[in-house]
């Protein structure tokens, strides 16, 4: 019998019943909410079920709250009442919510890992899709929808069918200025936003090995744009030392018996996969899309697509369809496209090597007078660690506005948003037509990437920009 | 949740790749609107102009189309974001079935949670389910736009009476005809779950710090 991959380890761990058809009841070892899914504790309260497992649930403030700098409650008007709301159930049940101006408060992806919530080896679900980034630490993690949300507070379950499992190994060595990011676009610029529907994705090779945890959770937040629900990194040391001393992570006898643990936790040396990918990634550059999905993605030295380029008359359509939104032409070098916003921040990239170096490249620079730069750290312990580093100070020097920790302008629900026809670089992962504002045009980049396109004024190669000053 | 059986309706063709729940249910429609009244914001990017009046080309818009429960989509359609608001907005315009070559996998999930059936077929066969519509639309055609989805035979039959069989798990299958509600049915396996906790508490007590 072949040996078994890092992802059936965990997910046979978590099986409760077999339902037959591929189909499991599993167990849920941790939970993560956040403000906009808070109608999750009003339908059990509304159906009358109870939260079975209160200590199992970890909930943040994020999508929904203004990033303003000196926020109060007062300021998260008119969606106040529903922060409220979901403040008292989550006290009523005794769910350990991180409230605003509270270390630990964050994103929510932010969170779990920084707090030790999120440990190998567990199966963790949030109502959001990006909840694949926990994947990062080791984890099986999914985002579900509002009614799997009610699932799980009922029951600590769900069912579930056994995806299929991809690995992608990534070999060689990323060159200066080349990202965990730009590794994952350029995945998603290779096989497609559909390119790992149905899987798993388990990523692997030396420069996932040589990566730190941080840049490992960018790369699983990713999944989601690749189709796959699930990414996931096995735990090794470089995890268990992230980990240490955390909030919620094991301490004493019990961190060594899990550590112990933790280390079975990697594929077996002859674990089948379904589909695998190779990656050089010697030869990725830095990476900047172009279009409405992730998939239009190009190296930052490259010119826009031209749809007359391609044979696919389906791709065609929707690459021309990508341009007339996002307003370019076919042809041009990508690097000559002038910005109005940038916005470093996310899930994907607002931890503390991502401020690191969005704040090296920003370092005794100005911003371009056209433009709005933003920085929303992802937490705020990472303010507070930012602020104490110095960082807000590089930042604000350089004209760049340092806000309160939250979503923000990822996905712009919160107030934070630019106006239609305003062309944004961002650290997020989503370029969908209106994410960041009705209307609104989004190019996605790594932090250095986005900082440069903040001094320079327009899309630029951070390489560049290393080397001399413009 | 209310069961699905079969289902004979119009049917409009979405042809394009990777449409995403952004698209479907904008985000801040979703804050501000309730569930039940989401449907007239499905699709609001594409389906108004900019003074807010109808785009005549969205497909739905089409006369033949307009009222469609039945939506034939391209590869990965629904992918993005976890929102079961796509689910609700295209309930909330009447669609009751989605057919496509593959979906976002959440949004696949949410629709099992809300009786709305999603059928994977494999692309040429969605693609000539389109074309057949498509050319009942034409003048001098003598069908309609329609498809008659049968779920306990696993059938949908095309407006020229082709009937091509699709694939869907039992679980779920069983879980539509009879409209059972998941959290009751899996509620009546506390034993099991409570069973199942208790030996991951002995096995791996390092996760539960609470106890
Ligand atoms: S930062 Fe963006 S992608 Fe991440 S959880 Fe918030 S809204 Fe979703």
């Amino acid at each position: 019998m072949p040996g078994q991959t890092l992802f059936d380890k965990i997910w046979d761990r978590h099986v409760i019943a077999d339902l037959g058809d591929g189909y499991a009841l599993l167990h849920i070892s941790r939970h993560l909410m956040h403000d906009g899914g808070g109608r999750g504790l009003q339908a059990i309260k509304d159906a009358g079920y109870r939260v079975r497992n209160p200590d199992l649930t970890f909930a943040t403030f994020d999508h929904v709250i203004s990033t303003e700098p000196g926020r109060t409650h007062e300021t998260l008007k008119p969606y106040a009442a529903r922060l409220y709301h979901m403040r008292d159930e989550a006290r009523r049940w005794g769910i350990k919510l991180f409230d605003l101006g509270q270390p630990g408060q964050g994103i929510v992806h932010v969170m779990g890992p920084e707090q030790g919530v999120t440990l190998p080896g567990t199966l963790l679900v949030c109502g959001d899709s990006h909840t694949c980034t926990h994947g990062g630490m080791g984890a099986i993690a999914f985002g579900v929808g509002a009614t799997e949300v009610i699932h799980v507070l009922a029951t600590q379950s769900l069912v579930q069918p056994k995806p299929k499992r991809m690995r992608v190994t990534f070999d060689g060595k990323r060159a200066p200025g080349v990202t965990p990011k730009d590794m994952i676009l350029h995945l998603i610029g290779q096989i497609g936003a559909a390119g790992g529907t149905g899987y798993a994705v388990e990523y692997a090779g030396s420069a996932i090995r040589d990566m730190e945890v941080e840049g490992r959770l960018t790369v699983c937040n990713l999944s989601i744009e690749l189709g796959a629900k699930i990414g996931m990194v096995a735990p090794d040391d470089v995890t268990f030392k992230f980990l240490e001393g955390r909030p919620y992570a094991p301490k004493g006898a019990l961190w060594n018996q899990a550590v112990a643990d933790w280390r079975t936790l990697a594929s077996d040396p002859d674990a089948v996969f379904d589909a695998e990918v190779r990656v050089d990634v010697n030869k990725i550059v830095p990476q900047i899309t172009w279009g409405t999905s992730p998939e239009h993605v190009i190296p930052v030295t490259d010119r826009i697509p031209d749809p007359a380029a391609t044979t696919d008359p389906d791709k065609q359509k929707a690459w021309q369809a990508a341009l007339d939104y996002m307003g370019l032409k076919a042809g041009t070098p990508i690097q000559e496209t002038r910005v109005d916003w940038v916005f470093i921040g996310s899930c994907t990239n607002s931890r503390m090597s991502d401020l690191r170096d969005a704040a090296q490249i920003a370092r005794g620079r100005k911003v371009a007078g056209h433009v709005r730069a933003w920085v929303v750290p992802g937490s705020e312990n990472i303010k507070r660690m930012a602020e104490a580093e110095g960082l807000d100070r590089v930042f604000l020097d350089a004209g760049f506005e340092w806000r309160e920790p939250g979503c923000s302008m990822c996905l712009a629900v919160n107030g934070d948003t630019i106006a239609p026809g305003e062309r944004s670089v961002s650290t997020s992962n989503r370029n969908f037509v209106g994410r960041q504002g009705p209307g609104g045009r989004t190019h996605l980049a790594s932090p250095a990437m986005a900082a440069a396109a903040a001094i320079a004024g327009h899309i630029a190669d951070v390489r560049a920009l290393d080397r001399r000053s413009i | 949740m209310e069961a699905f059986t079969v289902l004979d309706a119009k049917a409009a063709p979405l042809m394009r790749q990777n449409v995403n729940t952004d698209i479907i249910i904008p985000i801040h429609r979703l804050r501000d609107v309730a569930q039940a009244d989401l449907g007239p914001y499905a699709f609001e990017p594409w389906r108004y102009l900019p003074d807010g009046s109808e785009n005549p080309e969205f497909f739905l818009h089409q006369p033949a189309y307009r009222g469609a429960e039945i939506v034939v989509a391209d590869n990965n359609f629904a992918c993005g974001s976890s929102r079961e608001g796509a689910v609700w907005a295209m309930m909330g315009m009447g669609v009751r079935c989605v057919i496509a070559p593959s979906f976002g996998p959440i949004f696949f999930n949410n629709c099992f949670q809300n009786g709305v059936l999603p059928i994977q077929l494999p692309r040429a066969d969605v693609l000539a389910i389109a074309d057949e519509l498509e050319a009942a639309t034409r003048p001098g055609s003598n069908s309609e736009p329609r498809l008659s989805i049968d779920l306990h035979n696993r059938t949908v039959t095309t407006p020229s009476g082709r009937k091509i069989e699709f694939q869907i798990d039992g679980i779920r299958r069983d879980a539509l005809l009879k409209g059972l509600n998941e959290v009751a049915l899996t509620l009546t396996r506390e034993n099991e779950i409570a069973a199942h906790q208790a030996k991951a508490r002995a096995a791996t007590p390092w996760l539960y710090p609470a106890s």
